[in-house]
């Protein structure tokens, strides 16, 4: 633990400038946060991207269509099945297949699985970062109901592999959709345990009532996408707006919130586990029957495709361009995180440097590891500062 | 009577390090998916805290180092500076395919490889990623191997850490 911030004394308008990151390797796009603070008001950020890169897109190019699926599946290991359908989406639409009604119900209940255990994990990792231990515990604990549930379809906890080009790997019998619908029973009542809490536990609303305010003009003007833009009531989900697979016929509800603050997006993100709950319950019940794969040709032919999925975070978008060889001759990957990055730096003027964590975690961006930050005083001192050590500062300005 | 006070304290410095190793975790270019399972072995299921194991943030205080992930170039200087910030003796468990051996980002242009490429590593832990229980199997190995006679030895890389 390093100097207690009390004990720094601050002469009236001197700045800090505190660099937080330089990485977070866990993300996608890891990031540089430098936050400009006049005493505890931040008065200004910015952010550098691009610590982490592995080369994903290139090395996309040196391998066949088939080895991209399990590479891809690997850019994020949380929304692994968005990015693996995403791709197939592309490809099946280079193509020219469609995937059979049961392949594509199929995916989609994967999809909303997924959804449900990504959404329940930022739960548990925001009320980490309030503080709030107890609601990491318990919904980190129900979250391995979800994860169970994906192991008992796939065989597998985290990367499912579900997709092949042209379908799905594996089929739902009767018995798993039992299994599941148990599941889903337990987790809707938990889950409406924590929309209380998230409503109502007044301790957990003192950091999240009114903090970080995003207008709607604002989340449209700086390019909020998923339910960050949706807690500020832009009404934005590509499963409705451009409805790909199962989604056409099963329409999942538009959840929006006009708030715009922490507690819009709590909101927002435990009511889509309802409404992915009600999804996935009543494609169980409406399950097609038939094939789980469409016969893909030998060759995908030339040309360009894109694919869009709202993945739990919010859009992805694929660009996949073929020259008629095995090889894709490119792939690019949109995720939704560096979309959302913009809204933290605008967020963040204005603000207590103790609501940077809630903040930062507020986008969803896997901030896992981001446990490292400077404080630079007139570049004469320099100390570091871990993400513990902000969390806890955040923690005790908050306990007064 | 030196030489026993030294043989007991070793036995207690051993006794203390296997019941209340501090771990620190480090990604270096992981997908998340091995961090996200770390995490779940600290939470009520699998409650890795029940052998005295505690996650915490600063090399400095640490025993073992737990790394996900390949080595980018980017976090190589950053996973060696922690290596060499956490006091000796120090254990090194990899955790996930590519953390053993590149796994499937091998080859691509920012990668360098497996932690063994890098750092000395005692413990290797396949799986993409591998279940919490891989995790807490793993851990628990190299902590009862301290207690015999011929304890863990690193294994290093084929080019040894010049990667």
């Amino acid at each position: 633990m390093t100097q207690p911030i009390e004990k720094i004394e601050t002469p009236k308008g001197e700045r800090f400038i505190i660099p937080i990151g330089p990485q977070h390797p866990a993300l996608k796009e890891p990031g540089h946060f430098e936050f400009t603070v006049d005493g505890e008001t931040v008065k200004d950020a910015t952010v550098r991207l691009g610590y982490v890169h592995r080369g994903i897109e290139k090395a996309t190019e040196s391998r066949n269509y088939i080895q991209n699926l399990y590479l891809l599946e690997r850019i994020c290991g949380i929304c692994s099945h968005t990015h693996a359908m995403t791709y197939s989406l592309g490809v099946e639409k280079l193509a020219g297949v469609e995937a059979p009604p049961r392949a594509q119900a199929i995916r989609v209940i994967v999809a909303e699985l997924e959804r449900i255990h990504s959404h329940m994990l930022w739960l548990g990792v925001a009320a980490h970062e309030a503080g709030f231990d107890t609601l990491f515990m318990y919904s980190w604990r129900d979250r391995e109901t979800v994860m169970d549930l994906l192991e008992l379809l796939s065989g597998n906890r985290v990367n499912y592999s579900a997709n092949v080009l042209g379908g799905v790997k594996f089929d739902i019998t009767p018995e798993q959709a039992g299994d599941v619908l148990k599941g889903l029973d337990f987790l809707e009542g938990r889950n409406r345990h924590y929309l209380d809490v998230v409503s109502n536990d007044a301790l957990l609303l003192g950091r999240i009532r009114g903090v970080g305010v995003m207008t709607q003009a604002d989340a449209e003007r700086l390019g909020a996408i998923g339910p960050t833009a949706r807690a500020s009531g832009v009404a934005l989900d590509v499963r409705i707006d451009a409805p790909y697979i199962a989604y056409k016929d099963f329409q999942p509800a538009l959840i929006t919130e006009t708030a715009g603050d922490l507690e819009a997006r709590f909101k927002v993100r435990v009511r889509e586990i309802e409404e992915s709950i009600r999804l996935i319950r009543l494609l169980l019940e409406h399950l097609p029957e038939g094939e789980l794969v469409a016969r893909m040709p030998r060759r995908i032919p030339a040309g360009e495709a894109i694919s869009r999925v709202e993945a739990p975070r919010g859009e992805a978008f694929y660009f996949i361009k073929s020259n008629g060889t095995d090889t894709p001759a490119r792939v690019k990957v949109r995720t939704p995180t560096i979309f959302n990055m913009a809204t933290v730096l605008s967020l963040a003027k204005g603000l207590q440097l103790a609501d940077m964590p809630m903040i930062l975690v507020g986008i969803d961006p896997c901030f896992s590891c981001n446990d490292r930050m400077v404080t630079v005083r007139e570049a004469e001192r320099a100390e570091t500062w871990t993400w513990n050590e902000l969390r806890e500062h955040g923690i005790k300005v908050y306990q007064r | 009577m030196s030489n026993l006070v030294d043989q007991i304290t070793a036995g207690l410095k051993t006794w203390a390090r296997v019941n209340s190793p501090w771990v620190i975790h480090f990604n270096s270019g992981s997908c998340n998916g091995c961090d996200i399972e770390i995490l779940a072995t600290l939470t009520p299921r699998y409650d890795l805290e029940r052998f005295g194991v505690k996650l915490q943030g600063s090399p400095r205080h640490a025993d073992v180092l737990v790394c996900t992930g390949p080595v980018t170039r980017q976090a190589r200087e950053r996973l060696i500076r922690i290596y060499e910030q956490m006091p000796e003796p120090k254990f090194v468990v990899a955790v996930g395919s590519c953390a053993v051996s590149g796994g499937v980002f091998e080859g691509c242009y920012n990668v360098m490889g497996g932690i063994d490429r890098v750092i000395p590593v005692h413990a290797f832990i396949p799986g993409c990623p591998p279940r919490p229980e891989a995790i807490i199997d793993g851990v628990v190995k190299l902590l009862s191997s301290l207690q015999s006679p011929a304890p863990v030895q690193p294994i290093m890389g084929p080019d040894g850490g010049k990667a």
